[in-house]
């Protein structure tokens, strides 16, 4: 079981009933990793099913969205093989395009 | 001639005309030797005494700096002002867009007046006046693979305060190919996010961050998300920053770290800057096997369009779809309405004006009903299979697929999309309504 902080920003959290932050505890036995925090906000998190495809695409985050653990980019931190500890804040964006 | 029958005072006002003479000739000979004039000595000093601008040198490697802009809309305006304000010696231009007055709230370099003229004529006419010393370069062109090599070259650094995932894939290639650093913004809504891409030819480019474009339904424009005029200003405002920190090198090859930093306008207003990925080995345009080259992108093999993909709207047959004419005729035709009529525009853009009679569900709401008749009639009660329904939106995109549902998931077989949707009605049939 880990407490994690999870943030939807660029616009992401209209899937998540305009909720920017959320409070989320993931159990799990052993390690917990982003893949399983992923998983976890696809199954339970998101509430219309048609809007998983605004978040996931072939079994990853969708492209244009990028995924940051404590404000890095998740490239840097091991992708989905990440193991979360509590307080960890994992905040996904979407990429803005206006200008 | 001897000075003695010269009067006194005569020779007293030729000494000091002597000495005033001398003291003017110094005063150009050591002026020559300046840097820059005294004008300009008195309009940078401000900057100029903050340390780290280095003084008087950092004021002429700007005075060097060639810098391109990419837009002179809600980044480019209140970015461009602070660039020449600060004495970048050249600074290039790129829009062909016109000023609408739709954009005046955040494109703060035009004004009433100019509603119709060109973004970019318009801000060199406010540039010029801001700062005679820069030179300022318009280019009234749409940046395509083509012309963007021309245009680029010559310049230090581009700023991209473009609109478009494509166009962003396009300049950070050419910058790449050019060895040029881009300082890269967007926002919408009241969020906004930057970066510097291609640093010195070893920071990552946009492709490293965005390997895969976003699917182009994803993809949310300024006039369908709507923007904060300050919050994109202030992301804007930010480029500027960043500009000058790079042609100060403050930014050098030791210090820079890859990032992107991202506003919010609301609820509290937050600025983070997130660590990125450096440059990735795999990137096809700056990575080791370099795909993305000057020759295939000039030759036109580098599919932008295709690449970014667009939307597909028109899934509506032309049998299927009325104008706007037809649309006014079928309903002022008898006393009592026969049609239906569904406007499926957000419901924030329905308050703002619509026309009477209607029933407003966005596409959105109408797909997840799943076709269940029930759920449809909770919300429009005397709809049934028979009914005739007429759809409007606010260009004639979104009702097209709200078409489709009906006819599709619903049965509802005589359903009509109306051309050019709301505001072609008030363009063409009723101008006295407001359009936003
Ligand atoms: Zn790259």
């Amino acid at each position: 079981m880990v407490n994690v902080k999870v943030e939807f920003l660029g616009g992401l959290d209209v899937i998540f009933g305009k909720q920017r932050t959320h409070k989320v505890s993931v159990s799990g036995n052993g390690d917990v990793t982003v893949g399983n925090l992923i998983d976890y906000i696809v199954d339970n998190m998101i509430k219309n099913p048609r809007d998983k495809e605004v978040f996931i695409e072939n079994d990853t985050i969708r492209p244009g969205i990028l995924t940051l653990i404590n404000d890095t980019d998740w490239e840097l931190e091991g992708e989905k093989e990440y193991v979360l500890e509590d307080g960890d804040i994992v905040s996904f964006t979407s990429t803005l395009h206006g200008g | 001639m001897t000075t003695d029958n010269i009067p006194n005072e005569v020779l007293l006002e030729l000494e000091a005309l002597r000495r005033e003479n001398e003291a003017l000739k110094q005063k150009l000979s050591s002026q020559t030797e300046l840097p820059m004039s005294l004008e300009e000595f008195r309009r940078y000093g401000r900057q100029m005494i903050v340390e780290d601008t280095r003084g008087v040198e950092g004021q002429i490697k700007l005075r060097n700096a060639k810098v391109l802009v990419i837009g002179a809309g809600g980044l480019g305006c209140p970015c461009l002002p602070y660039l020449v304000g600060a004495g970048v010696g050249q600074v290039g231009v790129v829009d062909n867009d016109v000023i609408d007055t739709s954009n005046l709230h955040r494109q703060v370099l035009h004004d009433s007046t100019k509603v119709g003229m060109l973004k970019c004529e318009s801000a060199k006419d406010v540039l010029r006046k801001l700062n005679p010393h820069v030179q300022i370069k318009t280019y009234p062109v749409r940046l395509n693979y083509s012309n963007a090599f021309s245009i680029f070259q010559g310049y230090d650094i581009v700023l991209d305060c473009t609109d478009t995932p494509l166009t962003r894939y396009l300049v950070s290639d050419v910058a790449v190919c050019l060895g040029m650093t881009v300082v890269s913004a967007s926002g919408l809504g009241s969020e906004g996010q930057l970066s510097i891409l291609n640093f010195a030819s070893v920071g990552p480019c946009y492709r490293c961050f965005y390997p895969v474009p976003p699917p182009p339904n994803a993809v949310s424009s300024c006039q369908e998300g709507g923007v904060i005029g300050p919050c994109i200003g202030l992301v804007g405002v930010m480029m500027a920053v960043e500009t000058l920190k790079i042609i100060l090198d403050i930014y050098t090859l030791d210090n820079f770290k890859p990032f992107l930093i991202q506003y919010s306008g609301l609820p509290n207003q937050t600025l983070r800057s997130f660590k990125m990925r450096g440059r990735q080995p795999s990137c096809k345009a700056c990575g080791e096997e370099k795909l993305i080259t000057r020759d295939t992108i000039e030759a036109g093999e580098v599919n932008y369009e295709a690449f970014c993909g667009a939307r597909n709207y028109n899934v509506c047959s032309p049998e299927e779809r009325i104008n706007v004419q037809e649309f006014e005729d079928s309903i002022s035709s008898n006393e009592k309405l026969s049609q239906i009529l569904l406007d499926v525009r957000p419901h924030h853009h329905y308050k703002i004006s619509h026309l009477p009679n209607t029933f407003n569900l966005t596409v959105k709401e109408l797909r997840d009903m799943e076709g269940d008749m029930s759920l449809l009639q909770n919300e429009i009660p005397e709809i049934h299979n028979g009914s005739e329904v007429l759809v409007m939106c606010r260009y004639g995109n979104d009702s097209q697929l709200a078409t489709r549902i009906l006819k599709d998931k619903f049965n509802i077989m005589k359903v009509k999309d109306i051309r050019g949707g709301f505001f072609k009605y008030i363009d063409d049939i009723n101008p006295s309504l407001p359009k936003y």
